[in-house]
C-alpha cells in the first residue's frame, strides 16, 4: 500500500514527498508505469511550462498510465502544473495539448493584477462535501504560484474558487479525480491536510 | 485577494543561526530547521534563511539547508547567500526551496538573473536590495553584505532587476536595519511604486505598528521581520491579531 508521486522532472517532487513522509504515509517515488499501475493513489505534481510538462509525460509515456489509472476510477491528485495538463489544452505560448482527460483549457489569469499569483489565498468552497477537503474550513488560506489556471468547460467539477481580480478555479474534483491549483505541501498544516485526506480515501478505497 | 505576509528571517552561519533566539520551548534554537519549522507551527507565511558564511563551503552548507528544511518545513522558503550560478539556483531549488535571494552577484552580474529566471521562472527568483540613504535624498545600493558602496540608484536597480526576470524585490534599508526605529516607509513606497513585483520590506522593524504602517502607509507585499519574534516580544498570533484589527488581510492559521 502505497501512493505514487510521479517524478517526470517538473520541479518540488522533493518538497511533495516530504509533506507525505512527514504524515507518516507511504510512497514512491517513481516514473516507472507499472509502480504507478500498482499503487493505491497517485499524485502528479509539478511546477513550471505546460508544454514542458506536457512533452515530459509523453517521453517517459506516462500519460497511458495517467489515462489508465484514472480511468480505472483510482484516486488520483494532480497539483499546480499536474493538474493543468489534465485539461484539453494550454495557451502558455502557444497552444499546445494536454492530455484531454478533463474538457477545458488553461488560461492566462486575466490582466490588471500582479502575475504569477503568488502568495497566499483564499479558497471558496463549492463543494461542500468534497472528501479531499474534509475538516477544512471555508476561506481557509492556501499558498498559490501560477500565471495560468483552468477554465473547465463543466463547471459542475468545480470544487473551489479563488479571488484574484476574478474569480478563479482553485480546484477541481470528478469522482476519484482531483486537481489543486495551489500547493497543499507549502501550506502548512491546512495543507498537510488536504494530502492526509487523499491518502486516507486512497487507503480505503 | 492575496494576504500580505510575515516573513521571519534566519540569519545563518555554518549551519547555525546567528542571532540569539530565546526561546524556552525549543529543543536547539540555534538549529536554523528547528526554528523554521516551529515558525511554521506559529503561522508564519514563508521563511527566509540568509547565510552569512564566508567559505568555499559555501555553497554546500546552503544546498544541506534547502534539504533539511524540506523533511520540517511546509510553508514557502528562500535561501539567500552564495547564489553565484545558475547551477547554485538549481541545486537549491532541486533540494526543496522555493526561491533563491540573489544580491552581490545579481549586481556584479545581471546576466544571473535572466538566465536564472529563464531557466527555472521568476516566481523563484528574488533580487535582494541594500539600500542607504545619501545626502542627496535618493539612496544607493550597497553589496558584499554593505561594505560596497556601488553608485547605482535603488529605484533604477529595482525596475532593471524586474526587466531581467526578477519575481520579487527583498528590499532592506541600512539606516534602520538594527535600529528597531521602524522600517524605511519613503523607501519602501518608492520602490513598491517604481515596481510591478511584490516588495518584501526589511530593516528596522521594532514593534507592530511599524508591520502597519508598512502595509498600510508604504504598501509593501510583505514584511520581513527578526528580533520582534526571535526574541519572544510578540508571537507571529499576536501580529497578525493586531493587524487584522488595523484592516489588514492576513492569514490567520487556526489554533492547534
Amino acid at each position: 500500500m502505497y501512493i505514487a508521486v510521479i517524478d517526470y522532472n517538473m520541479g518540488n517532487i522533493k518538497s511533495v514527498a516530504n509533506a507525505f513522509l512527514s504524515l507518516g504515509i507511504s510512497i514512491e517515488v517513481t516514473c516507472s508505469p507499472e509502480v504507478i499501475m500498482n499503487a493505491s493513489g497517485v499524485v502528479l505534481p509539478g511546477v513550471g511550462a505546460f508544454h514542458d510538462a506536457v512533452r515530459n509525460l509523453k517521453d517517459l509515456n506516462l500519460h497511458n498510465s495517467i489515462g489508465k489509472i484514472i480511468e480505472q476510477k483510482k484516486p488520483f491528485l494532480g497539483i499546480c502544473i499536474g493538474m493543468q495538463v489534465l485539461f484539453e489544452y494550454g495557451t502558455e505560448g502557444q497552444i499546445c495539448s494536454g492530455l484531454g482527460i478533463l474538457k477545458g483549457s488553461v488560461e492566462k489569469i486575466p490582466s490588471g493584477v500582479k502575475i504569477p499569483h503568488m502568495g497566499w489565498n483564499r479558497l471558496k468552497i463549492i463543494k461542500k462535501d468534497s472528501r479531499i477537503f474534509k475538516d477544512i474550513k471555508d476561506a481557509e488560506s492556501f499558498y498559490f504560484v501560477h500565471s495560468y489556471y483552468a477554465v473547465p468547460a463543466n463547471s459542475n467539477i468545480v470544487s473551489s474558487t479563488t479571488e484574484y481580480g476574478t474569480e478563479l478555479v482553485s480546484s477541481v474534483e470528478a469522482g476519484n479525480t482531483f486537481g489543486l491549483q495551489f500547493h497543499p505541501e507549502k501550506s502548512s498544516s491546512c495543507g498537510l491536510k488536504i494530502l492526509s485526506n487523499f491518502a486516507d480515501l486512497a487507503f480505503k478505497n | 485577494m492575496i494576504s500580505k505576509r510575515i516573513i521571519p528571517c534566519l540569519d545563518v552561519n555554518k549551519g547555525r543561526v546567528v542571532k540569539g533566539v530565546s526561546f524556552v520551548n525549543l529543543k536547539d534554537a540555534g538549529d536554523p530547521v528547528e526554528l523554521a519549522a516551529f515558525y511554521d507551527r506559529e503561522g508564519a507565511d514563508e521563511i527566509v534563511f540568509l547565510d552569512i558564511t564566508a567559505s568555499h563551503e559555501r555553497r554546500k552548507t546552503v544546498v544541506e539547508l534547502a534539504s533539511k528544511t524540506s523533511e520540517k518545513v511546509f510553508i514557502p522558503y528562500t535561501i539567500g547567500g552564495g547564489i553565484n550560478s545558475t547551477e547554485d539556483v538549481r541545486e537549491v531549488l532541486k533540494n526543496g526551496a522555493d526561491k533563491v535571494s540573489i544580491n552581490t552577484s545579481a549586481v556584479l552580474n545581471p546576466d544571473l538573473i535572466s538566465k536564472s529566471s529563464s531557466i527555472f521562472g521568476n516566481q523563484c527568483i528574488v533580487v535582494a536590495i541594500d539600500a542607504k540613504r545619501t545626502t542627496k535624498g535618493n539612496w544607493e545600493v550597497y553589496i558584499h553584505g554593505g561594505r560596497t558602496p556601488t553608485g547605482i540608484d535603488a529605484l533604477i536597480w529595482a525596475q532593471q532587476a524586474q526587466r531581467l526576470g526578477a519575481g520579487e524585490i527583498l528590499l532592506t534599508s541600512m539606516d534602520r536595519d538594527g535600529t528597531k526605529d521602524g522600517y524605511d516607509l519613503e523607501l519602501t513606497k518608492n520602490v513598491v511604486e517604481a515596481v510591478n513585483i511584490p516588495v518584501i520590506a526589511s530593516g528596522g522593524a521594532g514593534n507592530l505598528e511599524h508591520l502597519r504602517d508598512v502595509f498600510i502607509i508604504a504598501n509593501a507585499d510583505a514584511a520581513l521581520v527578526a528580533s520582534i519574534f526571535h526574541y519572544g516580544q510578540h508571537t507571529i498570533r499576536e501580529a497578525k491579531e493586531y493587524l487584522l484589527s488595523e484592516g489588514i488581510d492576513v492569514r490567520l492559521a487556526d489554533k492547534k
